[in-house]
């Protein structure tokens, strides 16, 4: 029995080490490209903060539309702006699919427990209709909002309410009744997110 | 007896069956691809840890004689009081954990035909391919009466973290209000291109505070430098006067230093300049081991194939990061990273024989000029007929007239910008 066991151990180092299905091919054509946005955004596209955000798991749309955003000039931007405008619109798309694959790893971060509990209650009324699971799902370009990075969540929305940063309708609908509700309710509801483990 | 992979895969399929328990692991060794990675900085440990992760059945050993490295990129910030040089200290466990064996040696030569590493002590090491990432040798003779001696005592070069910046950071710690700062920035190519320009202004946002009435004077070897009008709108708006650049065409270049009377001689007639703090950044050069290895042209920089980052003077062998001739793109942290993993890949098509996948490159750099406000540059570059091009329309300067919120915004993307690309470098 002992000897059986040793002869596969064997075997799979073996395997491993000549090739055959463990050999890993080279990396393709859009890896390379990803690879140069993780410098950046982190590791397989998840930061570590403290303010550029995690783009791993995002939708491809959500990502397509950032992006077309960023190159026509719509979407509020300090740099990548100016990165949008190197890749083709197959380029984007083939680094969307990439990303989507990836897991969101969520960091620890520091919230004021105060303003999470008042943000939940927010999210609840005004907000999780389209942000399901408490921010955790992009559907319909919803992004993912649950543990993205806090200053990040801050600047997207001031650059919603002051910036010239396109809201959907619906969205805008929300945003001024939290607003009217409560002028701590919108950092309240980016505390609730960024809280999310 | 050496064993070709063929012989191997003979004696592979008998070995459940018949190979001796001892000796079959010493076979599968000898069967490994080895690459050899010279220097463990940006580029080095980039590329040792993308190899594994690319390819985890190569063997990877990273040759460095130093425990940790010390990033060079944001130790300004350690100048201006802003961050500790222990924030900027990262070791190699990250690599380990990855499977890189790291051997804490100098390489002291690099035989491409032999294909072999020698480090200190004697010790050889075999390698298919060979990476060199050996960063950058400073040419202190570049400054008559300068000397590393002179650097590590006296009027540091900080060029590379580590005590040198710790020695700055000291003396402008106990310079007298009212004193002068003289840094000297070296003609192009060098390390950092818009480094010496961040370094004027996170002194200036340390003295500003602390000491209103001193003055830093820049001496320059070029008559225009990285970022420049963006830097220069900066100072003035945040430091008013405090900081004076002179250009090359305006006796700028620094031609020699007397450390005794703390004066530095500038332009073809020699002005005399007094400081109270002297921080000169010599020409630089392709690391010493880069050199040695015969990877460096008559200007002392590594021409490479860009596809693969392979020496044009020596095969099997890569340079990546400072050392290697990748123009357009700059001498940069973020160019070191993008290159290594455009390398790793390379070298895991040429040992298994696959085809490299169309490299992808790219550099973005901030630089902190002061309280809430950083500028940046950003590069997407392909590579067409062997020459690396900005893609057009792409990439280039902060805008000029950047909102305070935008500029306050650069600085945590700076910020995280160094946890993201040191977390990709070192695991």
């Amino acid at each position: 029995m002992k000897h059986a066991f040793l002869g596969t151990a064997i075997v799979a180092a073996w395997a491993m080490t000549l090739g055959g299905p463990a050999l890993a091919a080279p990396p393709d054509a859009v890896t390379m490209m990803a690879n140069t946005c993780v410098g950046c955004h982190g590791t397989n596209g998840s930061s570590t903060g403290p303010a550029t955000p995690t783009i791993a798991g995002m939708s491809t749309d959500t990502f397509i539309e950032a992006m077309k955003g960023y190159k026509d000039g719509s979407r509020p931007a300090t740099v990548m702006d100016r990165i949008a405008k190197g890749y083709t619109d197959d380029e984007v798309k083939q680094m969307a699919t990439y990303f989507s694959k990836l897991p969101f790893v969520r960091a620890q971060q520091k919230t004021d427990p105060a303003l999470v509990k008042a943000g939940a209650a927010l999210h609840k009324d005004h907000c999780e209709k389209c942000h399901v699971d408490n921010g955790r799902k992009d559907e319909d370009g919803s992004n993912i909002l649950a543990g993205q990075w806090l200053p990040y969540l801050n600047y997207a929305m001031t650059d919603f309410t002051k910036g010239g940063r396109e809201m959907e309708k619906k969205m805008k609908a929300q945003v001024e009744k939290v607003q009217a509700k409560d002028p701590k309710g919108l950092e309240a509801l980016m505390h609730f997110y960024a809280s999310q483990k | 007896m050496t064993m070709n992979r063929r012989d191997f895969i003979k004696l592979g399929a008998l070995a459940p069956a018949a190979a001796g328990l001892a000796g079959f692991p010493m076979i599968g060794r000898a069967a490994a691809k080895r690459v050899v990675v010279v220097g463990g900085g940006v580029g080095g440990a980039t590329a040792a840890r993308y190899l594994r992760i690319f390819d985890p059945s190569i063997e990877v050993t990273l040759i460095e004689p130093n425990a940790n490295y010390f990033t060079c990129f944001m130790s300004n910030e350690v100048l201006s009081g802003d961050r500790t040089l222990d924030s900027l200290k990262f070791g190699y466990q990250g690599l380990v954990k990855r499977g890189v064996k790291v051997v804490q040696k100098s390489a002291t030569a690099i035989d491409a035909a032999a294909k072999k590493v020698t480090v200190d002590g004697g010790q050889t090491f075999e390698f298919d391919r060979c990476i060199v990432s050996p960063g950058i040798e400073l040419k202190y003779d570049g400054i008559k009466g300068y000397s590393e001696a002179l650097a590590n005592d006296k009027i540091p070069a900080a060029w590379k973290a580590g005590p040198q910046t710790t020695l700055l950071r000291k003396q402008l710690e106990s310079m007298k209000d009212g004193g002068k700062v003289i840094i000297a920035a070296p003609a192009d190519p060098f390390r950092c291109p818009p480094g010496p320009y961040e370094r004027a202004s996170l002194i200036a946002q340390y003295l500003k505070v602390k000491k209103p009435k001193s003055k830093i004077l820049i001496l320059d070897a070029k008559d225009k430098f990285a970022k420049q009008d963006l830097f220069m709108a900066a100072w003035k708006e945040l430091y008013g006067d405090m900081i004076e650049w002179v250009p090359f065409s305006k006796e700028g270049k620094v031609a020699k230093v007397d450390a005794g009377s703390m004066t530095v001689f500038a332009g073809e007639l020699e002005s005399a300049h007094k400081g109270d703090v002297i921080n000169l950044i010599p020409p630089q050069s392709a690391g010493k081991i880069a050199q040695m290895a015969g990877l460096t042209d008559e200007k002392g920089w590594c021409p490479v194939d860009l596809a693969t980052f392979e020496s044009s003077k020596q095969k099997g062998i890569h340079v990546v990061g400072d050392a290697c001739i990748a123009s357009p793109m700059p001498k940069s942290g973020y160019s070191a990273n993008s290159q290594a993993k455009v390398c790793a890949a390379a070298v895991v098509a040429a040992l298994s024989g696959g085809k490299a996948a169309v490299p992808a490159f790219t550099n973005t750099c901030y630089s902190i000029v002061g309280p809430n406000w950083a500028i940046s540059v950003a590069g997407i570059y392909k590579l067409e007929g062997g020459k690396l091009e900005a893609v057009k329309g792409s990439g280039g300067l902060s805008p000029a007239n950047a909102s305070p919120e935008m500029r306050k915004r650069e600085v945590m993307y700076a910020h995280s910008w160094f946890n993201n690309i040191t977390q990709d470098i070192f695991g």
